[in-house]
C-alpha cells in the first residue's frame, strides 16, 4: 500500500468515491464532483487565520452563553433564571438521563468540544508552535459536526417562549444574545475551513 | 460486490475523515487500515452499512409509535395535571396563532422522522436491488437527508426549555414524561442510520459510461 499524494495530486469525492487530478480553484471558489454533483472541496484564502479568528470568538462567547441567565421567568412574584445547563441539570435531577445527556451533547459539549478542538489544532500552525495529537483533535471536530444542534435549539427556545408567553413573564438574558451570535459565528468557522488545507500543514508539522 | 471505480487507474480507498486517497491492493480491501494522515480507520465501504442501517431504520420505526403516543411532558398547575403529546403541543401553537412556529414544529416532530424513514429505506432498497435509476438524484436525496434530521430535536428542547424554566412548587411545574425518551430515540437512531448508510454504494452499480 502506499499513499497517492505522494506523487500525484488525487482527490476523492467523498460522496460517490470517484478518484479525479485536484483541480485549480481559485480561492472562494469551490469544486463539484462530475460525476455525483457533491462538492468536493472548498478552496478559502488564509483559511486557518479565518477559521481561528472565528473560534476565538466563538470561545468567548461560549463563556458568555454557559455563565449567564438564558432566561428568566416570573410568574406572580416568583421568578425563576435559567443558564444553558440548567435545563440538562433539571431533566438529570427528573431522572431522564438519556434526554439529559443528549441535550447536553448536542447544545454544550459538541459544539464547545468543536470550538476547543479547532483553537488546538489552528493556533500552533498559525504560530509555528509544535503540538501534540492535532491530527486526532481535528478528526474529532468532524465527528462532533452532526452532533453539534444549536441552531435547533434556538428554534426551540422561541417554541417554548411562546408557550409560555400567556402564562407569565419572559425576559431574554444576557446569554440568549450571547447563543444567537455564536451560532453563526461556529458555522462561518466551520464554512471558511479547508480541511484539506489543514490536513496538510498537520501532515507537514509531523 | 463490484470492483472500485476505476478512475485514473489503480484500486483506491478514501478516508471518510480527511478525505486522504490510497492505493490499495485487492487482498488489503478486507482488513481494517488507519489512515497515515489522520489516523481514522479507512473502510473502502462503511462496514455492514445496509445491515446497520436497516437495523437502526427499523428501530426508530418501532419508537416512532410510542414517541407520538405518550405524552412528551406534564405540567401540574395547581394541582390540575395535562399531558402535552406532541401532536397536542401543535395543535395548541396552532389555536394560539402561532402557525408558522406550529408549522414548523409539525414539519420537524412529525414529518421529518417518517420522511427521513421512508427516504433512507428507499435508498438501501435501491442499493439491494442493485438499482441504475437516477444515481445523481439518489446521491442528492443522501444529503438531504443528511442536512434535515437534526430538526426534529426540536421537540426534545422545547421539553427541556420549559422544565428548567418552570418549577414553581405548587404553582406550577412540568415534567418529562415516557413519550420524550422514545422521541430522543427516533432522533439519534434515525442520525445513526443516515451516519451508517455509505452513499458510494450508490455508485458500485453504475456503469461509467453513461456520464
Amino acid at each position: 500500500m502506499r499513499e497517492s499524494r505522494d506523487w500525484v495530486p488525487l482527490i476523492g469525492c467523498q460522496h460517490c468515491d470517484s478518484v479525479v487530478l485536484e483541480p485549480w480553484v481559485p480561492d472562494g471558489g469551490s469544486a463539484t464532483c462530475l460525476r455525483c454533483g457533491g462538492t468536493l472541496f472548498r478552496r478559502q484564502r488564509q483559511t486557518v487565520e479565518f477559521t481561528l479568528a472565528m473560534a476565538v470568538s466563538a470561545a468567548i462567547l461560549l463563556v458568555v452563553a454557559n455563565v449567564y441567565p438564558f432566561l428568566a421567568f416570573e410568574l406572580q412574584g416568583q421568578a425563576t433564571e435559567t443558564t444553558l445547563v440548567s435545563g440538562v441539570v433539571a431533566l438529570w435531577e427528573q431522572g431522564q438521563f438519556a434526554v439529559s445527556a443528549l441535550v447536553f451533547l448536542t447544545t454544550v459539549l459538541a459544539p464547545a468540544s468543536q470550538v476547543l478542538l479547532l483553537l488546538y489544532v489552528l493556533a500552533p500552525i498559525h504560530l509555528e508552535w509544535p503540538s501534540w495529537g492535532a491530527a486526532t483533535a481535528f478528526r474529532w471536530v468532524e465527528h462532533f459536526r452532526p452532533w453539534s444542534m444549536m441552531e435547533v435549539f434556538l428554534i426551540g427556545i422561541f417554541v417554548a417562549l411562546v408557550k409560555l408567553r400567556d402564562m407569565a413573564e419572559i425576559m431574554p438574558g444576557l446569554a440568549l444574545w450571547a447563543f444567537v451570535l455564536l451560532i453563526p459565528t461556529l458555522a462561518a468557522a466551520l464554512a471558511f475551513l479547508d480541511a484539506e488545507v489543514v490536513w496538510r500543514r498537520i501532515e507537514e508539522a509531523k | 460486490m463490484s470492483a472500485p471505480s476505476p478512475a485514473l487507474g489503480g484500486l483506491h480507498a478514501q478516508c471518510q475523515t480527511c478525505s486522504l486517497v490510497m492505493s490499495m491492493t485487492m487482498e488489503a480491501l478486507g482488513e481494517r487500515i488507519g489512515c497515515s494522515r489522520c489516523g481514522g480507520m479507512i473502510h473502502h465501504r462503511k462496514p455492514n452499512s445496509l445491515t446497520r442501517t436497516w437495523a437502526l431504520l427499523i428501530a426508530a420505526g418501532i419508537c416512532y409509535v410510542p414517541a407520538n403516543f405518550y405524552p412528551i411532558m406534564q405540567v401540574t398547575s395547581f394541582g390540575y395535571k395535562q399531558s402535552d403529546t406532541i401532536i397536542s403541543g401543535v395543535i395548541y401553537l396552532f389555536q394560539h396563532g402561532s402557525w408558522p412556529l406550529a408549522f414548523i414544529v409539525f414539519v420537524a416532530s412529525v414529518v421529518v422522522p417518517v420522511l427521513k424513514v421512508i427516504l433512507l429505506s428507499s435508498l438501501v432498497i435501491s442499493v439491494q436491488r442493485r438499482s441504475q435509476w437516477r444515481p445523481r438524484d439518489r446521491a442528492r436525496l443522501y444529503r438531504i437527508v443528511e442536512v434535515i434530521g437534526r430538526w426534529s430535536m426540536v421537540d426534545v428542547y422545547v421539553v427541556t426549555i420549559l422544565v428548567a424554566l418552570v418549577h414553581l412548587g405548587t404553582m406550577a411545574t412540568i415534567a418529562v414524561e415516557q413519550g420524550a425518551i422514545f422521541f430522543g430515540a427516533v432522533v439519534v437512531l434515525t442520525l445513526l442510520a443516515a451516519q451508517s448508510f455509505d452513499p458510494r454504494l450508490i455508485w458500485d452499480q453504475i456503469e461509467d459510461s453513461d456520464d
